[in-house]
């Protein structure tokens, strides 16, 4: 069962009566250098919304879920930043342990990816990853496996609107019945992808998106696709306040089998009054740190200067 | 002759402590992971920013000779919830920055904890109860 916050009632009460976030900035004692950043820590953090309001851990509703229906504003329930993934796809991070089966093709592909993060980084100042380079757009299914926080959902009629926090992307899924597009040769390749969902019961959006821009990669550890990756998704509302997102790429020229990206990824509601912080990747900004700081701290190859 | 100041500052300033190795953050690949570097400063930018906020401080050596750090944090938004901000340093700010420094020798890292004009203390964990 995964914790959630541990916040006692009466120290939630004085918080919410006598805090705000710069009072807590003075009040704050000497830190050490570990960052509670892991779901595993039992003294979870504040959290405030984009509007600088605490984020309240509110009475769980497990009612059942309402059918067809996953709108709303929702953050990952394993902690706000469940979804930063930076070692890759959270069920299959590229840490040296999850080693996923590779084409030839998808070898060479996988090598010539240098991350700036995870077990095969080469740091900022080396790193040929086109999002932390210049940032170029993450795309589906990267969008949902780094950086995955905040998500409004909206749905139309024939339309499920993904809002995403991080770089202000959204996309939208056509549930107006239609198919797939079936020759990808005449359309074009999208960051982004063409997406078609159905809802299989009560409660469960499947999601397939084809037409995925070759430029992206997979996740932050640098896995490769083709233009042939087929992306499922399914949504899946356990009960009014969870939704767990199974993901699973599929990309024959690239991987031998389907696997798992997202295995029952929990995102929990949020009150409707809940502002979702911007999150905007700045071109001008990126190649400002890369000129300024990343340079000057050097790279992996680097070795301390002879004293 | 700077990487000489340089080194007499780490010895004179803080301990050297070994801590526990950090999360992966950045890859670490440039980075003396575990080592701490204690420095006083100028501010001469804080640059708010994603994917990386930096300050940039000029430290004087005993002699009076200026050497120019830079040193990066996390992305604005994570900075928020650890309760920085955008107006956490003006240029002037006489601030002590403990960092984790590069292994190349340059005077730049990755912020630990400041200490403010008013003597705040900011580290790097997230705002807890």
């Amino acid at each position: 069962m995964r914790k959630g916050y541990v916040v006692s009632t009466i120290g939630l009460a004085a918080m919410l009566t006598s805090s705000t976030l710069a009072h807590a900035q003075t009040a704050v004692p000497k830190q050490s250098n570990q960052e509670a950043t892991s779901p595993g820590d039992k003294t979870f953090p504040i959290h405030a919304d984009g509007w600088g309001r605490p984020v309240v851990d509110a009475p769980k509703n497990q009612n059942p879920a309402p059918k067809h229906d996953l709108s709303g504003i929702w953050e990952p329930a394993s902690g706000w930043r469940d979804g930063v993934q930076a070692f890759g796809a959270k069920a299959n991070p590229s840490d040296g342990k999850h080693v996923l089966p590779m084409t030839p093709l998808g070898e060479q592909m996988f090598k010539a990816n240098k991350p700036s993060q995870g077990i095969t980084s080469v740091g900022a100042r080396d790193t040929n990853d086109p999002a932390n380079i210049s940032c170029d757009r993450l795309g589906m299914p990267r969008e949902e496996l780094y950086n995955f926080r905040g998500l409004q959902i909206v749905q139309t009629q024939d339309q499920v609107l993904m809002l995403y926090q991080y770089d202000q992307a959204w996309r939208s899924i056509w549930t107006d019945g239609r198919d797939l597009p079936k020759d990808l040769d005449t359309l074009e390749p999208r960051w982004y992808g063409y997406s078609v969902g159905k809802w299989v019961d009560d409660t469960t959006l499947v999601v397939e998106t084809v037409g995925m821009d070759e430029r992206t990669w997979i996740d932050n550890g640098g896995r490769p696709h083709s233009s042939e990756l087929r992306v499922e998704e399914r949504f899946h509302r356990v009960n009014h306040d969870i939704v767990e997102l199974t993901m699973t790429i599929d990309d024959p020229k690239i991987y031998t089998k389907p696997w798992l990206a997202l295995d029952k990824f929990p995102l929990r509601l949020q009150p409707a009054d809940f502002d979702i912080r911007e999150m905007i990747c700045s071109p001008a900004e990126l190649a400002a740190y890369l000129k300024q700081v990343a340079a000057t701290e050097g790279g992996p190859g680097d070795s301390p200067k002879p004293k | 002759m700077k990487v000489k100041y340089l080194l007499a500052f780490a010895l004179a300033g803080c301990a050297l402590t070994l801590s526990v190795p950090l999360f992966a953050h950045h890859g670490n690949a440039s980075l003396d992971v575990g080592k701490k570097v204690t420095v006083k400063g100028t501010v001469t930018q804080w640059l708010w920013a994603n994917p990386h906020c930096w300050l940039k401080f000029d430290v004087k050596d005993a002699s009076g000779n200026v050497v120019n750090w830079v040193a990066e944090t996390n992305n604005a938004a994570d900075m928020m919830e650890k309760g920085w901000s955008k107006q956490t340093f003006k240029v002037g700010d006489e601030v002590t920055v403990t960092l984790e420094p590069v292994k190349n020798g340059k005077p730049a890292g990755k912020v630990l904890e400041v200490v403010l004009p008013n003597g705040e203390t900011l580290g790097m964990a997230y705002l807890k109860k």
